[in-house]
């Protein structure tokens, strides 16, 4: 632990998550980060404001915006490019943006279920659709996002493949998989990966106070586990400093990822 | 200055053109600037069995509790503030819809290649996902060139008709948009043939307005796509119309309770639905809080 490192005491878990979440894009360099949800749009934004400076990101509507802040007021918004819906599809086709998306499905080689869960023809539950899904994680990097890590979202076989995980993009002819990455998924428990040989789905780290038994416990298949699995990295002050007086101000992270 | 052709028409007018079984390209995005006047005349009309094609929102979860879909073309539904569109949920796990699924891309390529009279356009979007089992329509292309890479083509999204709501026009059917984005009305109307091209505006305005009242980059849709220009203040609500008005979250929130049972989107159909526009618009303007 480094001395700028926050003291157990005052890291909470949302924290952690939103560290975890920007450090899927560390490295990204010049790129739209593209997070979709609460705990994702604060943690790219910590990207942005520490590690990652070069970040592009959107206000969720049609904008690129430089702010910090994760919801600035509509005034408030420093707007750098106008990027309206359709525009995002040239981000999209040429390799420029890694999105975070939410999964209510997601197995062991990185597939995602936004659409439907049960029978496809006739589903139990209609979500949303396909959305962009299958455009997404053919042409960019993608991470996903798991408020609540149960065996039934981190499961054994997603009904419905809408955004495509490493054995369907290997099993395309050719290198039409090229462009293809699932970096991370982050949880409300842990920090998981694809960096096997076979891109099975990993363990890369469990957050404070969680343990493997538990991970293992809320996973719906066999997570490979390496012997010595470390703890997801702690906030450090400056970064607890930024979410919580510039990016986060109202605490939006911890209504997602409440303490327990 | 020569006169420009008025093509000021209503709802019912517009409507009045279509026939059942028929496929209507509805604007906007989610709930946002939809062009919620028509729907409701639609709901009021004998027109059914139509195919659907929208970035959905109320305009498809409506249709759907009213049986005018036979069949769904879409990337999603949402509400935005409500996430999953309820009656649209609903109508699915009835099984009293048809389902074509698309990604979002396929879907822009798709009204593309409509408007530009090709039957495709290429992308990657969709390669190993299951829109191959849960899509037929959809079937992918080898690259003519040394590359010889297998592609995903997306079929031109044709439209027997399209309706999309604005914030200004002209009687010629010049428009602009005043809010942040101008979704993809534009290829809806270019993806539907001459004579049932309808755009419905907050306010026509005269043309020597249009480009006061609206950034030039905003004027988007020319009169060389359109046919008719139903003038609906309000024609937009429940959704934002972003530039003249936010969406009515109240409102909303009590239509999506309407998906809780039969009775309660009866009851809700006959408040709101079952009822002219002025008289629509008078009864939510009273909800309205001061």
């Amino acid at each position: 632990m480094t001395a700028t490192e926050g003291t157990r005491a005052a890291v909470r878990r949302a924290d952690v998550c939103a560290v975890a979440v920007a450090e899927c894009f560390r490295g990204d360099g010049e790129l739209l980060a593209n997070p979709i949800g609460t705990i994702p749009m604060i943690g790219g934004r910590l990207a942005r404001a520490s590690f990652e400076p070069d970040l592009a990101m959107t206000d969720g509507e049609a904008a690129l915006i430089a702010n910090d802040e994760a919801s600035p007021d509509p005034d408030a918004r420093v707007v750098e490019h106008f990027n309206p819906y359709r525009h995002m599809f040239d981000w999209v086709w040429s390799g420029r943006r890694h999105i975070m998306m939410g999964a209510t499905q997601v197995d062991r080689y990185g597939n995602q279920n936004i659409a439907a869960i049960g029978d496809y023809g006739r589903p139990r539950v209609q979500l949303l659709g396909y959305r962009g899904a299958p455009g997404n994680t053919i042409n960019d990097v993608t991470s996903y996002w798991v408020p609540r890590h149960g065996p039934k979202v981190v499961c054994e076989r997603v009904d419905t493949v809408c955004g495509i995980g490493y054995d369907r993009a290997a099993a395309l002819p050719g290198d039409a998989g090229r462009f293809h990455e699932v970096r991370r998924v982050v949880t409300d428990l842990c920090v998981l990966d694809f960096e096997t040989s076979d891109h099975r789905m990993r363990l890369r780290s469990v957050h404070p106070g969680v343990t493997v038994e538990e991970v293992v416990a809320a996973t719906g298949f066999d997570l490979v586990v390496p012997d010595a699995v470390p703890t997801s990295r702690r906030p450090t002050d400056e970064e607890l400093q930024l979410l919580r007086t510039v990016i986060d101000p109202d605490d939006r992270r911890s209504e997602e990822v409440p303490e327990r | 200055m020569t006169a420009m052709r008025d093509k000021r028409t209503t709802e019912a007018e517009a409507v009045a053109t279509l026939a059942s079984g028929m496929t209507i390209g509805i604007g906007g995005w989610g709930a946002r600037r939809k062009p919620m006047s028509v729907v409701r005349e639609l709901l009021r009309s004998d027109v059914d069995d139509l195919t659907v094609v929208s970035w959905g929102g109320p305009d498809v979860g409506m249709l759907c509790a009213a049986g005018k879909v036979r069949r769904l073309v879409y990337a999603f539904v949402s509400l935005d503030s409500i996430p999953l569109e309820p009656h649209f949920r609903s109508a699915r796990q009835s099984g009293a819809i048809e389902d074509e699924p698309w990604d979002e891309g396929l879907f822009l390529l798709g009204l593309q290649a409509a408007a530009w009279r090709v039957p495709f356009l290429p992308s990657r979007a969709g390669l190993g996902s299951d829109l191959f089992r849960d899509n037929p329509r959809l079937r992918t292309v080898t690259s003519p060139y040394d590359d010889a890479e297998e592609l995903v083509a997306a079929p031109a999204l044709t439209l027997d008709a399209a309706f999309v709501h604005v914030n200004r026009a002209d009687q010629a059917g010049n428009a602009a948009y005043l809010g942040p984005d101008p979704y993809f009305d534009d290829l809806f109307l270019q993806a539907a043939p001459t004579g049932r091209r309808f755009v419905s505006v907050e306010r026509v305005v005269p043309t020597e307005d249009l480009a006061k009242e609206a950034p030039l980059q905003a004027l988007f849709i020319s009169r060389l796509m359109v046919d008719g220009v139903i003038e609906a203040p309000g024609g937009a609500h429940p959704t934002s119309c972003a530039g003249d008005y936010e969406r009515d979250e109240a409102f909303q929130r009590r239509y999506a309770a309407s998906a809780a049972s039969p009775e309660a989107w009866e009851a809700f159909r006959r408040e709101w639905l079952d009822l002219p526009e002025a008289e629509y618009q008078a009864a939510r303007a009273r909800q309205a809080p001061a």
